[in-house]
């Protein structure tokens, strides 16, 4: 098992060094140093000044290989070398657009992300679970067809739809919470308020049919028809026998969500003015604040490696059948 | 003006090519007698019917709205190209008003007893267009993304896939790799990027929403093909002596064709969504083409006026909502009747 996590980490490093290839090309492809100089420094600076934050920046270096150089500085003093391997270390260098630490900044947006993506998560995973018994105790009945019906028709909408309707009914209708905008934290409920009930209800309809599926699947078992047979009530063959085993694949799938609760929801939080992570990001991408940009996809990506490896932690440990080799 | 002419013919084959495969996919299944039981299986299944009768339904209104040709005006005794109507155009092109209209609403000109006679059914947007006829040819649009993507990411899923499960090892890692790399990357930033090096444009879109939706197909395949390989008929072809490419191609492909079709069929309405969100991000279909993200974009300032402009969000909505919708019902029609394994609750 030690073995295995291992070399799950030693192989998702050449992922982590493949997407920091693929982040840096398209940056450069897009614009050139110069123009980012332009860009922060707006159009009054003078030659020397934008010269000179090009060079403090080591950005007047060839992009990956430095011919003119000798020996190993081949590849150090290259752009590429400079500001990405830095990351590794998890130094995410100074953001070019504000001139902080970019792990501060990180650290400041985490907290708003996390402050209505992990109600979202908890509410979510308990309410599709209850819903899914529920339809799994009257499968094959009207009520079932109804509910799966229903289940379709969430899974069909997209996400603005919710985000603009319930922006309106909400707040300029039913004026229950502001459109948009953050608070410290008595005040803050008020803000989290609709993002939260729209992140609940985007994600219902596929994780109750997810959900109700593996129930089935595992009503259809042997064990249940035994117990069935001892003469069991429904109730109690679906809570206390089907409901833990079913507990697996519930557990495994929602492992890959822990890990993302970090980066907040990007189209949610530009549209409500939450300062997340989410939102972080698509600022950076819009100012070509490369520092900013790095970081995010860095830890997005390790994040989602984190997110593969705990989900075959979690299988091997809840299911003692599974053994990795 | 032949410049605007071959930009118009190019747009239409698309589509048409899409639908000639997807003919040509139909009937082939048609003559096939091991798979003709996929029809019954269709039939029997009520939604499934619906839902196919539906997409059928949109795909001519698009159709319709694909083949167009141009109009010349003949001034001053020399034709003159002015623009392309496509037959949907012709047959429902219905007047401009000044800008919002609302649904069915009487149209009274200013110091006159005249009344305008035509109403629009569901009313008119900012710049006076009819709502439906834009709504209408959203589908044209929806059709055309999630039919290119699907033709771009289709092959791409099914080489890498085939060739990752097939030889296992390096080229297994090496194409793995590469996958794991794309996906860890957050879509929408990927796609913002790729969007922003390739140009606005409807094949630009495509093309992006190819290179990050071909991961998923690949995924698949590559699965399937590890778990057939070992199987005896693809051993006994080996024993044969037959040539890697043709196990591939003529004997493992043909038993995972059901499944990467199923998946490709449940990806559509996740594409026709990644449109809307990138339309109205900005960065999705250019200027002036229907798009229904561009619709609800809209919405969002309509919606805050008093009273509420309630109808064009309302029409993208409601045909966006259920082509997604057929999609969904025809995809697990179809996996009730491809897939063996799927138990039928």
């Amino acid at each position: 098992m030690k073995e295995y996590i291992i070399r799950r980490i030693l192989f998702s490093l050449p992922v982590i060094l493949g997407v920091m290839l693929i982040t840096f090309a398209l940056f450069f492809f897009l614009t050139t140093p110069r123009n980012i100089a332009r860009q922060i420094l707006g159009d009054k600076a003078k030659n020397e000044v934008i010269e000179n934050w090009i060079k403090i920046r080591g950005l007047d270096q060839p992009y990956f290989l430095n011919l003119s150089a000798k020996g190993l500085k081949k590849i150090t003093s290259t752009i590429f070398y400079t500001h990405m391997t830095s990351l590794l270390f998890f130094d995410f260098g100074r953001s070019w657009q504000d001139d902080r630490p970019v792990s501060e900044i990180i650290l400041e947006r985490a907290f708003p992300s996390l402050s209505f993506t992990v109600p979202v998560f908890f509410l979510s995973l308990l309410i599709s679970i209850s819903l899914a018994m529920f339809l799994a105790f009257f499968r094959g009945t009207y009520i079932d067809s109804m509910g799966t019906f229903l289940c379709v028709l969430g899974m069909s909408v997209v996400i603005i739809i919710y985000i603009i309707t319930f922006q309106w009914i909400f707040s300029m209708v039913m004026r229950l919470a502001p459109v948009s905008g953050w608070a410290g934290w008595p005040d803050r409920l008020r803000f989290i308020f609709i993002p939260v009930l729209i992140g609940i209800t985007a994600g219902l309809g596929g994780s109750i049919r997810y959900y109700r599926t593996i129930m089935l699947e595992e009503t259809g078992k042997e064990y249940v028809r035994t117990a069935r047979a001892k003469g069991l009530h429904e109730i109690d063959i679906l809570f206390r026998h089907a409901l833990k085993n079913a507990m697996i694949p519930v557990l495994t799938n929602t492992v890959m969500a822990i890990p993302f609760l970090f980066m907040g929801a990007l189209l949610t939080e530009t549209f409500f003015g939450i300062p997340g992570l989410g939102s972080f990001a698509i600022d950076a991408f819009f100012s070509n604040d490369l520092p900013s940009i790095k970081a995010v996809i860095f830890i997005g990506a390790v994040l989602y490696q984190a997110g593969l490896i705990l989900t075959d932690i979690s299988y091997a440990a809840v299911d003692p059948r599974i053994v990795f080799e | 003006m032949t410049q605007y002419y071959l930009h118009d013919l190019l747009i239409s084959i698309i589509p048409v090519l899409a639908v000639s495969l997807l003919a040509a996919l139909i009937f082939s299944i048609k003559k096939n007698p091991l798979h003709r039981h996929i029809y019954f299986y269709i039939a029997k299944s009520r939604p499934g019917k619906t839902a196919f009768f539906l997409l059928c339904f949109y795909g001519l209104i698009a159709a319709l709205d694909t083949v167009k040709f141009p109009v010349f005006y003949i001034i001053d005794g020399k034709k003159t190209y002015n623009r392309s109507l496509s037959l949907l155009d012709r047959l429902y092109n219905p007047a401009r008003e000044e800008s919002y209209a609302a649904p069915l609403a009487e149209n009274q000109l200013l110091d006159s007893d005249i009344k305008n006679q035509q109403r629009h059914i569901l009313g008119t947007n900012i710049s006076g267009e009819d709502v439906l006829a834009n709504a209408l040819k959203g589908l044209k649009t929806a059709f055309t993304i999630a039919g290119l993507t699907t033709l771009l990411s289709l092959p791409l899923g099914i080489f890498f896939g085939l060739l990752a499960g097939f030889y296992g090892k390096k080229t297994d890692a090496g194409i793995t790799w590469f996958y794991s790399t794309l996906e860890s990357i957050p879509e929408i930033l990927l796609l913002i990027a790729l969007m922003k090096v390739f140009g606005s444009g409807l094949v630009q879109l495509c093309t992006a929403l190819g290179i990050t939706s071909w991961v998923g197909l690949c995924r698949v395949v590559r699965g399937e093909t590890l778990r057939q390989k070992n199987m005896e008929y693809v051993l006994s072809a080996r024993t044969l002596g037959l040539s890697p490419v043709v196990i591939m191609l003529r004997h493992i492909l043909p038993n995972i064709m059901h499944i990467v079709l199923i998946s490709a069929v449940l990806r559509l309405s996740g594409l026709i969504m990644a449109e809307v969100i990138l339309s109205y991000l900005g960065i999705g279909v250019p200027p002036g083409m229907a798009s229904w993200g561009i619709m609800i974009d809209q919405a969002r300032q309509e919606l805050a006026r008093t009273p509420a402009v309630w109808w064009n969000i309302s029409a993208a909505f409601f045909f966006m909502f259920t082509l997604a919708l057929a999609i969904n019902y025809f995809g697990d029609a179809l996996r009730d009747a491809l897939d063996p394994r799927t138990e039928k609750h």
